[in-house]
């Protein structure tokens, strides 16, 4: 609960910081119909020469280009934004304002900065995914819907246990914000079926950068070919990220000792 | 001409040691210019091979070669100074470059093509592991081969001239993400990054023809491929020649009122 009240006051510092510059709603929402005609146009083009993509009808795929803009919105309004603030915290000391606050640093770290007008993202992630699940919806029951909830919360996690590592590193080598533009490039590779990828490449997008967890499972949870062991590994992966990550962020903290100090 | 020779030769100098000091940054750029042809060849791959082989006139190893000839081309013609001409003048160091008695895009042409000759140490190894992999067969016709040499030349410095100008609006706004990535996403669709042009509807094609960013990028990998016609080849160069003029003036134009505008911040 105590949570909850937090993130509910950084999100209204958040939403009180970006009013002073409202063009950046105009500006994100022109930027995110931009990508979306780039991921739809795409479709368009490949599905006018072909009636499936590697066994993915284009329902299916409308399904995935939601789930990508959707986790993809909340990389960027939360995720990556704080994370790069935590970055500049550690190198300039600074760290240790937010390491005496009385709570727990992870929980502050993650949340401390939110960019609302990124939201748009997930806003025009919705009617994507609503129409991609109409479309599936006489195959789609309850048992579908919370198998698709479940993974795409999992998929969430994972994508921030994942980040909240690489950000980790910077108690180490402080200089590691290039990291996230290389999470962001490889990011676009899940607007399509990690399946359709060689080998190489899709071990690459599962394990090493675990994109394809995050889009390609979830849309396969509403187009019914999830099988058991994926979801229950998926699952077992998310939680296990989490217990990592947070060990990893542990051992960081005590490592760290403030630049100032 | 003998001026400008010795001014890029240090000009290079300078460049080489710059982006030496920088190479993980510049590996990232690389990285990104990597996975997004490597992510339509995939595409374009499996729905080759799903179609029993080929697509709209192009074979399965006709797409492999297509994306990873435009993979080099992109690479070779690729900018980055909208990005960078804004934070030039944010922060000032546009004074600087105004002081020098020469026009400021001569250091960053030499910029550009010092950082080429850098990542060609890493491109061209994963052009090739690209296509051993992929089991690309490619055979090049001379004369096409040959033409390719001048039509890369010009769509460089085309891109170069328009997107040098198009930098210059952050004299006006340094707000220009949204701009810079309207032009990404437009060049996206008509240059061919997406999927060779011929697979377009006809509506989009003709309007390629009529935009420059076709002459940039598809018109060079085309060639590459040897699917050009020699009346094709000197109607692309005559449309790379009008587009490069025009960038030019375009260049003149913007250049000389931005200069106007420009106040100097942080002076």
């Amino acid at each position: 609960m105590f949570y909850f009240r937090l993130f509910a006051t950084y999100l209204r510092v958040g939403i009180l910081g970006e009013l002073e510059y409202r063009a950046n709603f105009w500006i994100n929402i022109f930027q995110s119909a931009l990508d979306l005609g780039v991921a739809l146009g795409g479709l368009a083009v490949v599905f006018s020469h072909t009636d499936t993509l590697g066994g993915w009808r284009p329902e299916e795929l409308l399904a995935l280009i939601g789930v990508y803009f959707l986790i993809g919105g909340i990389i960027r309004t939360v995720i990556r934004p704080s994370m790069t603030q935590f970055m500049e915290h550690v190198r300039q000391g600074t760290l240790d304002f937010t390491l005496t606050k009385p709570a727990d640093s992870q929980v502050l770290v993650s949340i401390q900065r939110i960019e609302v007008w990124r939201l748009v993202d997930v806003l025009i992630a919705l009617p994507v995914l609503g129409t991609a699940l109409i479309r599936l919806g006489a195959r789609l029951g309850p048992g579908e819907t919370l198998v698709f909830a479940v993974t795409l919360l999992c998929g969430g996690l994972i994508i921030y246990s994942f980040w909240l590592m690489l950000s980790t590193c910077a108690f180490w080598f402080v200089k590691v914000e290039n990291i996230q533009v290389i999470f962001m490039s490889m990011w676009q590779a899940g607007r399509w079926p990690v399946s359709i990828y060689p080998t190489w490449l899709r071990s690459v997008l599962t394990f090493l950068v675990p994109v394809a967890l995050a889009t390609t499972v979830p849309a396969s949870a509403v187009s019914g070919r999830i099988t058991t062991s994926t979801f229950v590994g998926t699952i077992a992966l998310a939680t296990a990220m989490l217990v990592v990550s947070r060990w990893f962020w542990r051992l960081g903290i005590r490592f760290y000792s403030g630049a100032s100090a | 001409m003998v001026a400008f020779y010795s001014i890029y030769k240090g000009y290079f100098r300078t460049a080489l040691i710059v982006q030496f000091q920088y190479r993980i940054a510049m590996l990232i750029w690389l990285l990104g210019g990597i996975i997004e042809p490597l992510m339509y060849l995939v595409v374009w791959r499996t729905v080759s091979e799903q179609q029993g082989g080929s697509v709209g006139g192009y074979q399965t190893n006709d797409f492999v070669v297509y994306f990873i000839a435009m993979m080099m081309v992109s690479h070779a013609t690729f900018t980055w100074i909208m990005w960078e001409y804004v934070y030039r003048i944010r922060m000032g160091q546009f004074s600087v470059m105004l002081l020098k008695p020469i026009h400021p895009i001569h250091s960053d042409i030499a910029d550009n093509i010092g950082y080429k000759f850098l990542t060609l140490t890493v491109m061209a190894p994963i052009t090739y592991l690209l296509a051993w992999f992929f089991q690309a067969t490619w055979q090049p016709v001379p004369w096409t081969l040959a033409a390719s040499v001048p039509v890369l030349i010009l769509a460089f410095l085309m891109r170069f001239y328009w997107e040098w100008s198009l930098a210059m609006v952050a004299f006006w706004t340094t707000r220009i993400d949204a701009m810079n990535q309207a032009y990404i996403v437009v060049g996206l669709f008509f240059s061919g990054k997406l999927a060779p042009l011929e697979l377009f509807p006809e509506i989009v094609q003709r309007a390629a023809a009529i935009m420059p960013f076709r002459w940039m990028l598809a018109f060079p990998v085309e060639l590459l491929l040897g699917r050009v016609t020699p009346r094709e080849l000197l109607i692309g160069i005559g449309a790379q020649l009008f587009w490069l003029i025009a960038g030019y003036l375009f260049m003149q134009l913007i250049y000389r009122a931005g200069i106007k505008r420009y106040a100097a911040f942080g002076a």
